[in-house]
């Protein structure tokens, strides 16, 4: 007992550099995982208010562009409410989908696994697995809410997965990261029967209730058929610039609970 | 003793929110950053409480992965560097360091490159390793240890010779 005791005094250096060690492993182990991440995220209240403060001042420096995106995104609202005629019946999604709006206040696009924090949280009724998107296509799905926060795994992140398909025909594939360039993703397990050309869009498929259908991804930049020569594999050019996200629009889904209800009775 | 322990916390502090609030959104051609806060490792004195030593790098690199949401990844690390440095120190600066009579901001500039180099390129060697996690991709694990070393040295340099004290 006493030989055992010094040891462990004689060596309590090693032991305690080996014990915060392997703490450390173990936290990045469990953060490579999906959903598994419990103890540390930055969408906590300390955190989330430093960068909060830090964004309210590089908020005030982008102004003008955001205001040149907002107009834009304007104008073709415009246009879409012009050419609908006002008489077209509304089709699709209808009123069961409602979009929050919220700022980014942390982006990163530079890592493997990335997240984004908003500035919305629990208060505003918002809650894990609901989509996030911008005006020019899909930005990723909130996975951690705090009171005032929520943190987003970008779809800029190697866990991330979303369903998505083809803009012009029902083929559905799903949309992955190789962790390379922040501008590219990749769209995997779209069958080979599949028909398109370089330049062709991709949009959510609709098939998960955290998209609706139809919200632009991006267009396709390069494709090969992978080593079973059954499916396509696409490099896909976001649409939407990840280094430079300014506003965000939180996706909720009215029917969600209904549904979830729906498929948890199945089981 | 009390004076030394609020520099040290200013030191923390400063280097975190630098860290996190400015240095990661450097982004130089697509996704090199420097990571500045080894500084705190680096230039903590030398003491004879290893244990506080350990456990302070420890800290901080948990601020930056709580902050960067990066898992256990620079907690890791820095941990390492920390335990290591004595090493390191020994490599540099000789037998002077034993005896405690070094400060590390007022050394040759030569020794604090070895240094820096050192203690920069093991904890950016681990920090991309865990962060990569995937051993068919050690070609591009040692390209960003590369890049982002050669940052964080030039900055470092940089940053203790500007705001290093003025040698008496």
């Amino acid at each position: 007992m006493q030989q055992l005791l010094n040891f462990f005094i004689r060596n309590k250096n090693v032991l305690f550099f080996l014990f915060l060690f392997f703490i450390a492993i173990g936290l990045t182990i469990q953060s490579h995982s999906y959903h598994k991440s419990k103890f540390l995220h930055s969408a906590n209240g300390f955190t989330g208010g430093i960068y909060n403060a830090t964004n309210g001042i590089s908020q005030f420096f982008s102004l003008k562009d955001e205001n040149a995106i907002l107009l834009e995104e304007n104008n073709r609202l415009k246009e879409l409410l012009l050419s609908r005629n006002y008489s077209t019946p509304n089709l699709s999604v209808g009123d069961s989908i409602k979009l929050r709006s919220s700022t980014v206040i942390k982006n990163s696009y530079a890592l493997i696994n990335n997240y984004i924090i908003l500035n919305k949280g629990e208060k505003d009724s918002i809650a894990p697995d609901l989509g996030v998107m911008t005006s020019n296509g899909i930005v990723g799905v909130i996975d951690k809410v705090s009171n005032n926060y929520a943190r987003v795994i970008s779809i800029l992140n190697t866990t991330s997965s979303v369903n998505a398909k083809l803009q012009n025909s029902n083929h559905f594939g799903e949309l992955k990261w190789d962790g390379k360039s922040a501008e590219i993703v990749q769209l995997v397990d779209l069958p080979k029967q599949a028909v398109f050309k370089k330049g062709d869009t991709i949009s959510t498929s609709g098939r998960s209730i955290i998209f609706p259908k139809g919200i632009p991804i991006g267009s396709i930049e390069a494709f090969e058929l992978d080593e079973t020569e059954n499916f396509y594999n696409i490099d896909v050019r976001l649409f939407n610039d990840m280094t430079n996200l300014g506003h965000a629009h939180i996706i909720l889904n009215k029917n969600k609970a209904e549904i979830e209800q729906l498929e948890a009775n199945n089981e | 003793m009390n004076r030394s322990v609020i520099e040290q916390t200013t030191r923390f502090i400063v280097l975190v929110l630098l860290q996190v609030l400015i240095l990661n959104n450097i982004n130089f051609l697509g996704d090199i950053n420097p990571y500045v806060y080894v500084l705190f490792i680096a230039l903590f004195p030398v003491i004879n409480n290893r244990m506080t030593f350990i456990f302070l790098s420890f800290l901080i690199g948990l601020c930056i992965d709580i902050f960067s949401d990066t898992g256990g990844i620079h907690a890791a690390a820095s941990v390492f560097v920390g335990y290591a440095r004595p090493l390191f120190l020994k490599f540099a600066f000789g037998m002077t360091y034993e005896h405690q009579t070094i400060r590390i901001s007022q050394s040759d500039i030569g020794q604090r490159l070895i240094y820096f180099t050192l203690i920069i390129l093991v904890h950016h060697l681990i920090l991309f390793s865990l962060e990569i996690f995937s051993l068919s991709m050690i070609p591009s694990i040692l390209k960003m240890t590369l890049f982002s070393g050669i940052f964080t040295i030039l900055l470092s340099i940089l940053g203790t010779t500007l705001f290093g004290k003025r040698i008496k």
